[in-house]
C-alpha cells in the first residue's frame, strides 16, 4: 500500500455508506478477558491489543501497522483495577497514567514508579497512556519500564493457554519485541509489600524536561535497616541495552553497605558496565554509559532518602 | 467493517453518529461534524493543537479513535465561549497578544482550561509543565504563560 493510504481511507469511509474501506480495520471494546482472548486468537490477520492508543493510534497514522482487528481492553474491569491487598498493590494493565497520578495511596507506596510514569509524554498523553503500554510498545527508553522492573513487578498475562506470571524483566526482548505468545494479554501489575524503610526512586537523562525521550533511565528500589544499612536493593537501566536491563552486580554493590562513597562509586561502575547502548543523536555510547553510572548514584540517594522517611 | 453506531456528547449537545474505526475522534469533529475548531498539526500527540477533554481527561484527539466516544463527553474550543461571551482565557489571549498565527491556540486555550479547573492558581513553573504538551512556533510561550496567569487571577476573583 502507498504511504498515507490509511489516512485516505478515513476520509474516504464517509461516502462509501458502510462498503468495505480501504483498511477493513474492525474495533471491538470486549468486557471480558475472556472475549478479549477469544478475539485475538480466533483472528487470522493483524490483531493489535490497544488500550491508551498512544502508541498504536501513531504507528497506523505513521503506516507501520495496518491492524484487520483492534481489541480495545479497555472495557475490562480488572485491566481499570487499582488495588491494595495486605501492603501488596496490584493495578490494571490499561489503568491510565492519570488515573495513577490521582491515586493518593499508590503514590505514596511506590513513589519510584511514578516517577516513571510521570515523566511519560505530555499531559495530554498521560490522561491516555497506560504502564501496560509502555511495556508492550517494548521500547528500550520507555520510563516506567525500569523502575517496575526495580520494584521487582510481575505481570499477570492471559492468552489462549491461560493465565501465567512473567516477571516485569523478563517481558522485553528487544526493540518492539516481547516475550509475549501471540494472543497473549498483559491483564495487571503485582508489587510486592516492601519491608518498613524500604524507597525507590527513577531518574532519566534528557535535552528537554519533558516531551523527550530517555538518553538514559535509571530504576533503584531498595531496604535498609534501622542502622541505615542496605539489606535489599534491586537497579534498573532503560536505553542504555536494546532492552532495559535489571544490573545485579549494581544491587550488590549497595547490599551490607550505608551507601557511603565507595558504595556509590561501585554503583557507578557496575551500572556503566552492564551498558551496551547505540550511538545517536541524543547520546553516544560513552556518553550514554558514563551517565548510567551517575544516574544510578543520584537515584539510589533519592530512593535512601525515601526510604529513611 | 460495517460504520459502527456512536452516541456521544459534544459541548452538552447528544450526537448520534456512524464511524468508521479508522476515523479518529479528531476526523469526526472535523470532517464528520465541521467543528474544525480543533485543529490538526502533527497527528501523532506530539503538538497538542487537537486537544480536547474526553470525560473531563485532557486527550489529544488525534490519539483517539471516533467509535471511542460512544458513550463519551467531550468538550471542544466551540463550547468554551458562552455564545457571544468569550471565555476568560479567550479574552486573556486576546489581551496579551499570545497568539500569532492562531493554529495552536485552540488546543492552548483548551488545555489551559483544564489546568485551571485541576489547579486555579498554578505557579509559572506549574503552567509550562502543563502546556508542555502544546507546541507552539510562534509566540515563544512566554505571552501564553502571562495569559494564563492573567485569566486565573480574574477567575479566582483575585
Amino acid at each position: 500500500m502507498l504511504p498515507g493510504v490509511i489516512y485516505k481511507g478515513r476520509q474516504q469511509s464517509e461516502h462509501v455508506n458502510g462498503e468495505a474501506t480501504v483498511t477493513d480495520m474492525r474495533y471491538e471494546a470486549p468486557e471480558t478477558l475472556d472475549a478479549a482472548v477469544g478475539l485475538l486468537s480466533s483472528e487470522s490477520g493483524v490483531a493489535k491489543v490497544f488500550a491508551g492508543g498512544t502508541d498504536v493510534m501513531v504507528q497506523i497514522h505513521l503506516d507501520m501497522i495496518e491492524p484487520d482487528l483492534i481489541v480495545d481492553v479497555k472495557n475490562i474491569a480488572e485491566m481499570r483495577e487499582v488495588v491494595e491487598e495486605d501492603g501488596a498493590w496490584r493495578f490494571g494493565a490499561a489503568v491510565t497514567g492519570k488515573e495513577l497520578m490521582d491515586h493518593a495511596g499508590f503514590n505514596a507506596a511506590w513513589p519510584g514508579v511514578m516517577d516513571g510514569v510521570r515523566l511519560i509524554g505530555s499531559v495530554q498523553v498521560r490522561g491516555r497512556a497506560t504502564v501496560g503500554g509502555n511495556l508492550c510498545n517494548a521500547s528500550p527508553a520507555a520510563d516506567s519500564v525500569p523502575p517496575m522492573i526495580a520494584a521487582d513487578a510481575v505481570a499477570s498475562v492471559i492468552g489462549p493457554d491461560g493465565r501465567r506470571e512473567i516477571p516485569m524483566a523478563d517481558i522485553v526482548t528487544g526493540p518492539g519485541q516481547t516475550s509475549l505468545k501471540d494472543g497473549e494479554i498483559v491483564v495487571s501489575f503485582q508489587l510486592p509489600k516492601r519491608p518498613p524503610h524500604s524507597g525507590d526512586a527513577y531518574l532519566r537523562f534528557t535535552p528537554r524536561t519533558e516531551m523527550d525521550i530517555a538518553v538514559v533511565g535509571c530504576g533503584v528500589n531498595l531496604t535498609v535497616d534501622p542502622d541505615g544499612t542496605c539489606t535489599a536493593a534491586r537497579v534498573a537501566l532503560g536505553a542504555v541495552a536494546a532492552r532495559p536491563l535489571l544490573v545485579e552486580d549494581a544491587a550488590r554493590a549497595l547490599i551490607g553497605t550505608k551507601l557511603d562513597d565507595d558504595a556509590m562509586a561501585a554503583l557507578a561502575a557496575a551500572a556503566s558496565a552492564a551498558c551496551s547502548p547505540i550511538d545517536d543523536k541524543r547520546g553516544t555510547i560513552e556518553y550514554r554509559t558514563e551517565v548510567a553510572g551517575v544516574l544510578a548514584q543520584r537515584a539510589a540517594s533519592i530512593a535512601l532518602e525515601r526510604a529513611k522517611s | 467493517m460495517a460504520k459502527q453506531y456512536v452516541n456521544t456528547t459534544i459541548n452538552g449537545d447528544t450526537h448520534e453518529l456512524l464511524c468508521d474505526p479508522t476515523q479518529t475522534l479528531l476526523d469526526v469533529l472535523r470532517d464528520q461534524l465541521d467543528m474544525t475548531g480543533t485543529k490538526e498539526g502533527c497527528g501523532t500527540g506530539d503538538c497538542g493543537a487537537c486537544s480536547v477533554t474526553m470525560d473531563g481527561v485532557l486527550v489529544c484527539s488525534c490519539l483517539v479513535m471516533g467509535v471511542e466516544a460512544n458513550g463519551k463527553s467531550i468538550e471542544t474550543i466551540e463550547g468554551m465561549a458562552d455564545g457571544d461571551e468569550l471565555h476568560p482565557l479567550q479574552r486573556k489571549f486576546i489581551d496579551h497578544v499570545a497568539l500569532q498565527c492562531g493554529i495552536c491556540t485552540p488546543g492552548l486555550l483548551v488545555a489551559s482550561k483544564a489546568l485551571l479547573e485541576e489547579n486555579p492558581d498554578p505557579t509559572e513553573e506549574e503552567i509550562r509543565y502543563w502546556l508542555a504538551g502544546n507546541l507552539c512556533r510562534c509566540t515563544g510561550y512566554h505571552k501564553v504563560i502571562e495569559a494564563v496567569q492573567d485569566a486565573a487571577r480574574e477567575m479566582r476573583g483575585a
